[in-house]
């Protein structure tokens, strides 16, 4: 548990003080206020303020000789000053006396924020830094990051060792396997966890509206562009940017992606001015990305800057040790927010689901679960209770292919893992013989799961 | 704790009060009942701002919570300022009674010109949740997922989850 910050503001307006006392609050500091010099040297000699902020313009002692007085009894104390634009320049000169920074009334609670939680955030790395760099043996996943098949636990591994490093990562799988996921875990357990984990799906986004999401816009980029605006990479700073689909992104975009990630910095659209922004990339795609580099849809460079670490997260049917935990998890949790009364999943349900092939994966089983408990009418879920693709057709109503080869190859496919890849009971339950079974295990291209 | 009353003071778009309340339900376990208000607000509006004093609106809303069991969050349409910050979304009595939230800087036509419907109802409803954390004494939360994050900027309000995060859940006893 991190220790309670005290914060001290110093300005003789009543409502200065207030109102930043109510937003501190806010922010879970400890705030106490003085409205003149005396009041603040008195508090300061008695409490120990992580931060000051100081107006520094005040009647009597003015707050630039408070700041003086302040810094003869604490060097390391922090003081932000704030000023009306119009005594800048003595901020400036303030600067030089020690003050960390300065901010301008009317305050921008952007600013304000940014600039406190960066110095206290400079303030406990200082403190912490042996800390943070011990290593993690407990990953701290994100809720919904489930699972205790071999797969899984491989890439709870693998999110241990990357997390703690600044690598770029590229994380592939199947839509609905849960890569946002494993992006969110490797920021939760990295250096970055207090600062932002940005999500662009860039597969919703046109071409011209990515890049203003990406890098941001000035007032009058385009109509309608009344504000200047942030772009992600810009709100990314201090964490992570998460590009998620990034298979489908126009060639134009790849170029300024990959000068953007090498030298973190951009320009926003419209605007000249350089902005730099300290990031960690994240990147996935359920598209073959090999393939699209091979076709000239994908660059070359930018894939092999994305490609530095690489997850695959595989489709939920090459796990099905953990359907039975995902679907008590869902369960859980969708009877808990609907407030009913289900006890568990009927065996001819689970049955079905373990059987099932789940081309949604983990996001078609989330959802079978909640229309199930809406449904439900007895105090467990019942085969009828889920969604009619499944429980109504056959297990290949899902395949768009209905070619027979197609139909075959799965359904060897899967008599072979429930079989667990015993060759003799397959080929007897397939009722041919073994050697028939290989062929057709080496014409589909069938593999073992390791 | 029985409801929390939402008041949409002076408000244009009954079908999109609607609409909020719709989403709003998915996550809040309390009665939410409807209560929409004309006011002469004017006594909040600063001429050279050309915005409204939050806190003052704020306490002029306070005899309107006396007889409610539980939380009143106003909606506005109105920006809304305090005093030392250029603007806010809203503003909360921490473990109070009272909370407003404007829709002024949620909507996406204020930053691209394009107006998006989907994206005002989401941001609104982070916000008054949000806020109505606050009247429940929660304060802002570390996680980015969770919706007591701060949000400064609209970007911010865009990055954070829709929902309190489980330990936030645990403090309110949701
Ligand atoms: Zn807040
Ligand atoms: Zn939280």
């Amino acid at each position: 548990m991190e220790k309670k910050h005290r914060i001290l503001v110093v300005d003789d307006e009543e409502i200065v003080r207030q109102s930043l006392l109510a937003w501190f609050k806010e922010d879970g500091y400890e705030v106490d206020t003085a409205e003149n010099a005396d009041a603040a040297l008195r508090l300061f000699e008695k409490g120990k303020y992580s931060l000051i902020l100081l107006d520094i313009k005040m009647p009597g002692m003015s707050g630039m000789d408070l700041l003086v007085k302040l810094k003869e009894y604490d060097p390391d104390a922090i003081i932000i000053l704030i000023t009306a634009y119009a005594s800048v320049s003595s901020a400036v000169k303030a600067l030089k006396s020690g003050a960390y920074d300065y901010i301008t009334k009317p305050i921008d609670p952007d600013e304000l924020s940014h600039i406190v939680e960066k110095a206290l955030y400079q303030k406990n790395l200082e403190n912490e830094n042996v800390k943070l760099k011990e290593s993690i043996d407990e990953i701290s996943k994100p809720d919904n990051l489930i699972g205790e098949s071999h797969q899984m636990k491989e890439i709870y591994s693998l999110i241990n060792t990357v997390a703690q490093t600044d690598t770029t990562v590229l994380i592939l799988g199947e839509s609905g396997t849960g890569k946002e996921l494993v992006a969110k875990a490797i920021h939760l357990n990295s250096k970055r966890k207090y600062f932002p984990l940005v999500t662009v799906n860039c597969g919703a986004l046109p071409e011209s509206l990515l890049e203003s999401e990406l890098f941001g816009h000035e007032k009058g980029a385009f109509t309608g562009a009344h504000y200047r605006r942030k772009g992600k990479f810009e709100m990314a700073n201090g964490g992570t940017i998460f590009l998620d689909e990034i298979g489908t992104i126009s060639n134009k975009v790849q170029v300024e992606l990959l000068r953007v990630i090498e030298t973190k910095q951009f320009t926003r659209v419209g605007g000249s001015e350089t902005i730099s922004s300290d990031f960690r990339v994240i990147a996935a795609t359920n598209e073959n990305l090999d393939e699209l580099v091979k076709e000239g849809v994908f660059r070359e460079d930018l894939y092999y800057r994305l490609n530095v670490f690489t997850i695959h997260i595989p489709p939920l049917r090459e796990r099905i040790e953990d359907i039975p935990l995902l679907a008590n998890y869902f369960l859980k949790k969708f009877t808990t927010s609907m407030n009913k009364k289900i006890t568990g999943i009927s065996d001819e349900a689970m049955s079905f689901m373990l059987k099932y092939r789940w081309p949604g994966n983990v996001r078609e089983l989330e959802n079978a679960i909640e229309r199930a408990v809406v449904v439900c009418r007895t105090d467990k879920i019942q085969l009828e209770d889920l969604p009619f693709r499944i429980s109504n057709n056959s297990l290949y109503s899902e395949v768009e292919d209905k070619s027979l080869s197609e139909v075959e190859k799965r359904h060897i496919a899967l008599v072979l893992k429930e079989n667990n890849w015993n060759i003799s009971k397959s080929a007897d339950d397939l009722k041919i013989d073994r050697v028939t079974l290989y062929n057709k295990i080496k014409k589909y291209g069938l593999r073992k799961p390791e | 704790m029985s409801e929390i009353v939402i008041a949409p003071i002076n408000f244009s778009n009954p079908e999109l009060i609607e609409k909020i309340l719709s989403e709003l339900k998915k996550y809040l376990p309390y009665k939410i009942n409807l209560q929409p208000l004309q006011i002469d607000l004017n006594f909040a509006y600063s001429i050279e701002r050309g915005q409204y004093y939050s806190t003052k609106i704020i306490q002029h809303l306070l005899p309107f919570s006396e007889n409610i069991n539980g939380k009143f969050l106003a909606l506005l349409e109105v920006d809304l300022f305090i005093p030392v910050f250029t603007y806010v979304f809203g503003e909360a009595q921490l473990n109070g009674k009272v909370s407003i939230v404007s829709l002024t800087r949620l909507h996406e036509e204020f930053y691209s010109g394009i107006s998006d419907e989907k994206l005002l109802i989401e941001r609104s409803v982070k916000e008054i949740l949000h806020e109505l954390g606050h009247n429940f004494g929660l304060i802002h939360c570390k996680d980015w997922d969770c919706v007591m994050h701060s949000s400064l900027g609209i970007e911010e309000v865009d990055i954070k989850g829709i929902d309190y995060c489980s330990n936030c859940k645990r403090m309110i006893r949701l």
